[in-house]
């Protein structure tokens, strides 16, 4: 084998630091395996080195939670009568910005085989997506395949994919985000742990066979994307649906007959990260012989099979008299299924080919929580954010036109419909859909049960951007308030935290500042993080991306017939507006589309405010009081107001008259503040002021539903409401 | 009614038909398609999904399955077989039903809630409803444009084999109505004996209290009304 020069090191990503705490791990100089394994071990996406200090600061406790932020694959809530959820949301950027349709479907891949490693079927799917500017063709053939990627992956699998969002903003040119969330249902007594035991146990490979595709994808991920990185095109690996599903059966088959002890799924780093893992948890060696390893291809280098990402595969532990009984059922699925190794009891990753000895590292040195390397980065507040945060909007010269104003931010690819996109979803699969795409947030009904679950991504990066604390706790309330809207109580969060290089001070410190704003938001609204992933490196050449902390919210419903939607429901329901109306126009849609600025500064999120607003909207849905609730984001009042209007199967009207007490783009536009829109029987306008008032709710009446065609708002606004539907389903060009 | 749901590797609807069908009372079986026995079923269905991934084309490794000879066999003797979506694809494959599946004119997967139009009631899928009545079934496919070619189509039309079309809310069959290019709008067809159904649109996702429309029912009361008129 060549000697390690420091090309070599250099080039797995290993700084020299790591190189001589490797040599004192080793007590002598790594192969080129084993500098392999350190290398996807110890790169960022593995190991969480430069961001589990901040990463432990959230709020990870909940009676709810089975299995905890960073204990197991994805996170595992209770929700009574012996049912649980596990949901978990993650990232597939950079795959995705080379690759876009392999690395779409290849993200949903990877989410899906975390759930149902928990011992979960999946029930739900979302993805949160960024790109850049949607006039430039490269964006669009990238939001094309995305969509195209992660359509054929979920329909072929069966998860209906029900929601989530997308975004565009320059800042996300060339470095898209694809954040992948899925959410699986299981019984607690078919709860998989992922730690490997039992001396002597076996350890077997299952699914697809594996070849070159995607070495090294863990390292690719924690470097930024530069021009060569069209080369690395090989670091992408392909997925195959219909294998997925039948792992998918195959691993529920096993897990629910009782025979397995432990198991993960090979994901980022592959056979490396899941035998290291599995030993590191459950403190005990595993030993492979990876000429075992069913191979797609001839002539695989020990090196190649460890790193190989080749997808759909698993590692599972197995007590010796269980494995004819394992291996059968992976061959009624016409799966490979193979004994490639035993659990020790020496603590050590060790790697034969052959018989003969490739690798042998401590296992505890490869892995987070063990003594893989940690890092706290430098920090250093960014001098734009005075800048931007102190510009003076008051100086602005409004348009004249608010008409015009409400056609552009409808059309605005950020809040125009995304109804081009979901329909290429299949979002009914599993007959649980209650709540389809283009509400609030989705609801699925828990079969067999009157449960439901709803589920929201959200995430302003402009808000972020201009202020990381107040973004971060914005995300959270909004995922959560979208959430309550539908009728669902939020429970607990995962986050994929997307951000660029953690070496520049600036980056890190939006990182840390939206950690602490995410932690605030979380213990406010008692909703543990229960994981997720982390995404450095997301960088074009002009810098970093927005700071972009995706918050996936899960909540639960006791009834599914409560489920609330967005839409107005009758001709002559009256509208309300709950909570304190926007003062300020920061960050806003409006000021982007309409003044082409990205500036100002939002309105700080109050937490105890929100929290209340939204156990008032809970309140008011569950006593059969409203008849829709909508939350204020993008594009302010009028576009929520809009939307309202735009039920799936008609058009209704509105006439709005109130008095607003800032200047009217503000009252129309502004985003910032907890707001939601409420429509309710005029017989109910009593009980909807008792409840505002219990709960400390403004509550403003605004107009009434018509069956006219006339979207009205005071004196600004007057349209026909077919129109704005025109521009809100049209302004989405994919 | 006793009702056999086969599951392919690549089913994915299998679990949906079989809940539906047990809600509803009856005795709902899911077959593994490697098994060779149908189990003496009133009704078989061939779920949607993908049923070997599709790669090829859809339902044409399916038909080589060992129950599929089983269900040829059932359909033949008078059987009834009803197809939905995938379900649809692999009988057109395996000859039960004429006619094809090809991609959808946009490319583009398409899932989305249809206006379907009852065209005859001259089946025991449709024999309780009456020709001319508006369905909201979802549909779900990416390869849903059924095609035959004019001969057949004449005799599709002469035999009264056409049972759905696409449509508006109002009925209006039309291009602009037409979600996937199918010929003719076409999108469920019986057999010449009338006991082979196959349709794109997924009654089963519109019969249940927890989704958005329950219009499946109506076809699913239908089977029911004419199996107790058998018995």
């Amino acid at each position: 084998m060549s000697p390690i020069t420091d090309t070599i090191i250099a080039e797995h990503g290993i700084s020299p630091d790591e190189y001589d705490y490797i040599l004192k791990i080793l007590g002598r100089e790594p192969n080129l395996v084993e500098l392999g394994i350190f290398s996807v071990m110890w790169s960022e996406h593995a190991s969480y080195k430069n961001s589990i200090l901040q990463l432990k600061t959230l709020p990870k406790e909940g009676s709810m939670m089975l299995a905890k932020a960073g204990e197991e694959n994805a996170g595992v809530v209770d929700i009574g009568d012996d049912l649980a959820i596990s949901f978990k949301i993650e990232s597939h950027n950079h795959p995705s910005a080379l690759e876009p349709y392999h690395g779409a479907a290849t993200g949903v891949g990877g989410i899906l085989r975390d759930i149902f490693t928990m011992g979960a079927r999946p029930i739900a799917a979302l993805n949160s997506l960024r790109f850049g500017n949607p006039d430039n063709p490269q964006v669009k053939h990238l939001l094309a395949e995305v969509v195209h990627g992660i359509a054929d992956y979920g329909n072929c699998f069966g998860v209906p994919t029900v929601g989530g969002e997308i975004y565009f903003e320059d800042s996300y040119e060339g470095n898209p985000l694809v954040n992948a969330m899925a959410i699986g249902l299981l019984r607690h007594t078919n709860l998989a742990k992922s730690a490997a035991a039992g001396v002597g146990n076996a350890v077997i490979i299952v699914g697809a066979k594996t070849g070159r595709d995607g070495i090294h994808g863990a390292t690719f991920a924690s470097i930024e994307l530069t021009e060569e990185s069209e080369e690395k095109r090989t670091a992408v690996q392909v997925g195959d649906p219909f294998y997925e599903k039948l792992l998918l059966e195959a691993t529920l088959e096993i897990i629910n007959a009782g025979l397995v002890v432990g198991i993960q799924d090979m994901g980022a780093a592959g056979l490396t990260c899941s035998s290291s893992e599995m030993a590191g948890k459950g403190e005990v060696g595993i030993e492979i012989d990876v000429s075992k390893v069913p191979q797609r291809e001839t002539g695989m280098s020990t090196y190649e099979i460890m790193l190989s990402e080749s997808q759909e595969r698993m590692l599972v532990i197995v007590e010796p008299q269980n494995i004819e009984r394992v291996l059968a059922i992976f061959q009624k699925w016409d799966l490979d299924a193979v004994q490639i190794g035993i659990i020790t009891d020496d603590k050590k990753l060790r790697v034969l080919n052959n018989g003969s000895l490739e690798a042998e590292i401590p296992a505890e040195y490869l892995v987070l929580g063990g003594k893989a390397p940690v890092y706290k980065r430098d920090s250093q507040r960014p001098d734009y954010l005075d800048e931007l945060q102190g510009m003076d909007l008051s100086l602005l010269n409004h348009p004249v036109d608010f008409n015009e104003v409400l056609i552009k931010l409808l059309k605005s690819p950020n809040i125009a419909s995304k109804r081009k996109v979901f329909c290429q979803y299949d979002h009914m699969v599993g007959i649980g859909t209650t709540i389809e795409p283009g509400s609030d947030a989705a609801v699925i009904r828990i079969g067999g049960s009157d449960k439901a679950i709803a589920a929201a991504t959200d995430c302003n990066g402009r808000y972020c951007y201009l202020n990381p604390y107040e973004g971060a706790k914005a995300a959270v309330a909004e995922a959560a308030r979208n959430v309550a809207c539908s009728g669902a109580t939020p429970i607990a969060i995962t986050n994929c935290l997307n951000f660029g290089n953690p070496h520049k001070p600036e980056v890190y410190y939006g990182f840390s500042e939206c950690i602490r704003g995410m932690k605030d938001a979380c213990l406010a609204f008692e909703t543990p993080v229960t994981g997720g992933n982390v995404s450095f490196y997301n960088e074009n050449p002009d810098g970093a991306i927005y700071p972009t902390p995706v918050i996936g919210m899960l909540g639960v419903m006791q009834d599914f017939r409560k489920a609330c939607t967005q839409y107005f429901k009758h001709a002559g329901d009256q509208v309300y507006l709950l909570g304190t109306r926007s003062k300020n126009l920061g960050g806003s849609e409006y000021l982007k589309v309409i003044h082409n600025i990205v500036g100002g500064d939002i309105t700080p999120v109050d937490l105890v405010a929100e929290k209340a607003l939204q156990d008032c909207i809970l309140e008011l849905i569950n006593s059969d009081i409203v008849n829709s609730a909508h939350d204020l984001s993008d594009g302010g009042l009028a576009v929520a107001l809009a939307e309202c209007c735009f039920h799936p199967q008609r058009s209704f009207g509105l006439k709005a008259e109130f008095v607003i007490e800032q200047d009217e783009a503000t009252a129309y536009f502004g985003e910032s503040g907890a707001n939601i829109i409420v429509s309710l029987n005029p017989a109910s306008a009593s009980d909807l002021e008792a409840v505002t008032a219990k709960h400390g709710i403004e509550c403003t009446k605004i107009g009434v539903v018509t069956e006219s065609e006339a979207f009205i708002i005071n004196e600004a606004i007057a349209n026909c409401v077919l129109t704005l539907r025109e521009a809100f389903e049209q302004g989405l060009d994919i | 009614m006793r009702v056999s749901v086969i599951t392919f590797p690549g089913s994915n609807c299998d679990h949906d038909a079989y809940e539906v069908f047990a809600r509803r009372g009856h005795q709902t079986k899911m077959i593994w398609h490697k098994d060779h026995d149908l189990e003496n079923p009133d009704l078989v269905i061939l779920p949607g999904g993908f049923s070997y991934g599709d790669y090829l084309r859809c339902g044409a490794l399916a038909r080589f399955s060992p129950i599929v000879k089983e269900i040829v066999g059932f359909a033949q003797k008078g059987g009834m077989v009803m197809g939905i979506c995938n379900g649809f694809q692999i009988l057109t494959e395996t000859g039960l039903l004429p006619g094809a599946l090809m991609m959808n004119r946009s490319l583009k997967f398409i899932c989305k809630h249809q206006y379907l139009k009852v065209e005859s009631a001259n089946s025991p899928f449709t024999n309780t409803l009456t020709p001319g009545t508006i369905l909201d079934i979802p549909i779900a496919h990416k390869e849903g444009n059924y095609y035959i070619d004019q001969l057949g189509l004449e005799r599709l039309k002469d035999q009264d084999c056409i049972l759905f079309r696409y449509c508006d809310s109002t009925g209006l069959v039309n291009d602009a109505t037409n979600p996937n290019g199918a010929l003719d709008s076409i999108a469920g067809v019986v057999n010449e004996s009338r006991n082979v159904l196959g349709m794109m649109p997924h009654p089963e996702r519109a019969a249940t209290d927890s989704v958005c429309s329950q219009d499946g029912t109506r076809i699913f009361e239908a089977i029911e009304c004419f199996v107790a008129g058998r018995a």
